[in-house]
């Protein structure tokens, strides 16, 4: 079922500026559906109506099938998962303290409430026993911001809204919190609203992506479809003009390798390379990585290897012919 | 409100004397102020260039503010005896406090940016203090002598005291006598005259493009 | 070095510091009093002023329309000078210590309630939006966040307001509330210089340890509160003593 919709929604502030207007799709359960535009297009305030830190001036917004004007703010906060850029720790409460926010406010079991933010804290790779009890101004960047999305977390929300999260962050540590992140969204089944402005982000991130363009939505698809099927020039402009290379980012290898022809081929392609069986990919590598890895040593073809077995081949035919928009 | 008629009516039949004591209290309060602007803007400015000198003078100001402004007065007469001079210099030393403080912070929190870029043009340290870290500093600047000012007007009552005039006089010879009409006349004023001076500095402020509201000039 | 120089330089103000101390030692039981009375005033004045600003002061970060309203009133009762003030309140509270402590309450107001007011709303603004996302009612986020946070801030504020009312209970001597401004005034009245000198040292003395030791414990809370502060001696020990 859709987690949450956006019926005809239309913002405007006092001032008269508007922020969106006629804003209309669904978010299906469990996925990831990031929000992305320039800024002052209307991302931010489209997930804010989520937890009604906004309200609309037109249109309904549908939370697990109920219009959320009618629901209880605190309440239906307490069930929304909700991360900002700048993090926002409290930093005269622990980390334990800050994670236990809204399981206390919620008035879980001392117990109950001790068992989620040690599961918590070992999901985000922060041993308990020693971070518990430190405090915010002892964490670097990234450890704030594990610390929020565990808080974020703790009351087991169905729904998670996050604002451009790891923007505040390195770009190293950005990159690895993503990493992180994606491997967290398979484990958890949280649908999830993300705000960026990072196309390349949002491209990474999402299994849908709503472009917004000065408060309207002018694209709302898969990456691919984005990547092979911009719907205007705005969307060709903020995707860029490497949409080609993009592409590749998206694909997985697995999905254009073909199989070997023969057994003896097999021996050849483990050959390949002086029999370096090191030049090989992986099912989930991406075809960037692949094109990557065949410039690198310089050849045309490319075995992927899962778990010791050779289960196909890729060419560089085939990642150009990704690669190609067919405009 | 009827103690406010009455000393109304005392103000009005003393018109005379009331006018002296006014002019007396103002002159106090104008010369003290601009003699203090005069001093400590240049100190501030000259604090700002070494880092010893800087800590030394605000912690000085910082200090020297806490003392109470009786104490000050007080201390005024056994070094210069009684008089206006004695109370003007009392006033004065006192007004420096506000003016130096803020001056010296509003100069520090220039950007450093701003100043890098600055000299990266070639501007001299003192062009530098001129037009840029000067011009950016006026609204701490003008808090400064807002605080300044308002102070004044307070610590002119008690340079009666000294024998300093103004409308001291009338407040506390109220006090001493029993007269509360002689004690009001001598009161509002005072304190109208304070909100005023208060108000046309918040304007000031305002016109530099500080937001005065919240920030009453005393950097906490 | 000839004899009027080491006369100057070194005889004289060991003389006249002699004499000081001389006067301290046989007033010291009268500066006592003055100095506990001080302090009465002052403790006074500041059980009445602190809940009231706080209050104050919170109230307008939840009411915003009463911000402007009180904030100035609050400032205009710190321009009206303290003599004027007392002169004021006299036809109503009569002499002695009641005009005075009113008018002293009256003074503490702004610091406190400005303090209070930023240190709730400006101290760490992602922290109360995080708040309210997570879902905190507005009484949950100032109790659980907001106040908390504003602890050193409403200290400082506190601290301000410490000096003023030690400042300005001094002239309050004169009408009667009693405090060292009673020597003050005497020492003028009778132009007895060392009752001054002596004075004005305790008195500012007072001012400072006061504000000193305020100091410290705004130095704690704001370290217990994760900001980096540049601890004194004195700081460092305490936080010893108390962790």
């Amino acid at each position: 079922m859709n987690t949450i919709e956006f019926e005809g929604v239309t913002k405007v502030y006092d001032d008269g500026t508007v922020a969106i207007e006629d804003v209309s799709y669904s978010v299906e359960s469990g996925t990831t559906t990031v929000l992305v535009g320039p800024s002052g297009c209307g991302k931010t305030t489209t997930m804010k109506l989520v937890n009604r830190l906004e309200d609309p001036s037109e249109g309904t917004v549908y939370y697990e099938g109920d219009d959320v004007q009618e629901l209880d703010r605190i309440e239906l906060r307490r069930d929304v998962g909700y991360v900002i850029q700048e993090i926002g720790l409290f930093d005269h409460m622990t980390v334990a303290e800050n994670v236990a926010t809204v399981p206390e406010l919620k008035d879980w079991g001392r117990e109950r409430i001790n068992d989620r933010l040690n599961e918590l804290l070992e999901l985000m790779d922060m041993p308990p026993a020693e971070y518990r009890d430190q405090y915010p101004r002892e964490l670097s960047g990234g450890q704030r911001q594990r610390v929020g999305i565990a808080r974020a977390l703790a009351g087991e929300p169905d729904v998670m809204l996050m604002d451009e999260p790891f923007g505040a962050l390195d770009p190293i540590t950005r990159e690895n919190l993503q990493d992180e992140f994606l491997e967290l969204q398979q484990q958890i089944d949280t649908t999830i609203l993300f705000v960026t402005h990072s196309i390349d982000e949002a491209l990474k991130m999402g299994d849908k992506i709503a472009i917004y363009d000065v408060g309207k939505v002018v694209q709302y698809d898969t990456p691919q479809e984005i990547l092979e099927n911009p719907t205007n020039e705005f969307v060709e402009d903020f995707v860029g003009a490497d949409r080609g290379l993009k592409r590749l980012q998206v694909t997985q290898v697995e999905t254009i390798m073909t199989k070997p022809a023969e057994a003896s081929d097999t021996g050849a392609l483990a050959a390949d390379g002086n029999g370096n069986v090191a030049r090989v990919l992986s099912p989930t590598d991406s075809t960037q990585v692949a094109l990557s890895r065949m410039i690198q040593f310089d050849v045309t073809r490319l075995p992927v290897v899962d778990g010791g077995t050779v289960v196909g081949e890729v060419t560089k035919d085939t990642v150009y012919d990704i690669a190609q928009t067919g405009a | 409100m009827s103690v406010f008629t009455q000393g109304w009516q005392f103000l009005f039949t003393n018109q005379a004397e009331f006018l002296t004591l006014l002019k007396e209290h103002l002159l106090m309060v104008v010369i003290a102020e601009v003699a203090a602007i005069v001093v400590a803007i240049p100190l501030a400015i000259l604090a700002t260039q070494n880092d010893t000198a800087k800590s030394v003078v605000m912690s000085i100001g910082n200090v020297t503010q806490t003392i109470p402004t009786l104490a000050v007065i007080a201390l005024v007469y056994p070094l210069l005896g009684i008089g206006f001079n004695s109370a003007v210099f009392g006033i004065w030393l006192y007004a420096l406090l506000p003016i130096l403080t803020n001056t010296v912070t509003g100069i520090e929190d220039v950007d450093d940016k701003t100043i890098n870029a600055a000299r990266g043009m070639g501007m001299t340290d003192w062009e530098v203090i001129r037009r840029i870290q000067l011009p950016l500093a006026l609204p701490v600047i003008f808090a400064g002598i807002r605080t300044s000012s308002v102070i004044n007007v307070g610590t002119a009552y008690l340079a009666f005291f000294i024998g300093g005039g103004g409308l001291g006089l009338w407040v506390i010879s109220g006090i001493q006598l029993f007269d509360t009409p002689q004690m009001i006349a001598g009161a509002v004023p005072g304190a109208l005259l304070a909100i005023s001076a208060d108000l046309f500095f918040a304007s000031i402020e305002r016109y530099l493009g500080q937001d005065p509201d919240v920030n009453t000039g005393i950097l906490a | 070095m000839s004899l009027t120089t080491v006369a100057t330089d070194w005889i004289l103000p060991t003389v006249v510091i002699i004499e000081y101390l001389d006067f301290f030692r046989s007033n010291s039981s009268q500066l006592l009093r003055l100095v506990l009375q001080h302090i009465n005033i002052t403790l006074i004045t500041i059980m009445i002023a602190l809940p009231m600003g706080v209050a104050l002061g919170t109230f307008i970060s939840v009411y915003k329309w009463a911000q402007t309203p009180i904030l100035w009133l609050a400032g205009i009762m710190q321009t009206v000078p303290s003599i004027a003030l007392f002169g004021l309140l006299i036809p109503v509270l009569g002499i002695g210590s009641p005009p005075v402590i009113v008018a002293l309450v009256l003074y503490s107001q702004l610091p406190i309630i400005r303090n209070t007011f930023i240190g709730l709303t400006q101290v760490n603004e992602a922290a109360i939006e995080a708040g309210r996302g997570l879902g905190m009612s507005q009484r949950e986020r100032l109790q659980r966040v907001q106040i908390p946070m504003a602890l050193p801030v409403i200290m400082a504020g506190v601290r301000n307001a410490i000096v003023i009312i030690v400042g300005i209970a001094a002239i309050g001597a004169f009408i009667g509330a009693g405090g060292l401004g009673d020597f003050l005034f005497e020492g003028i009245r009778e132009r007895y210089v060392d009752m001054i000198v002596v004075t004005t040292v305790v008195l500012s003395l007072l001012a400072l340890i006061l504000d000193y030791g305020l100091g410290v414990s705004e130095r704690l809370l704001r370290a217990r509160n994760g900001e980096d502060i540049n601890p004194t001696q004195f700081t460092r020990v305490l936080q010893k003593v108390i962790s």
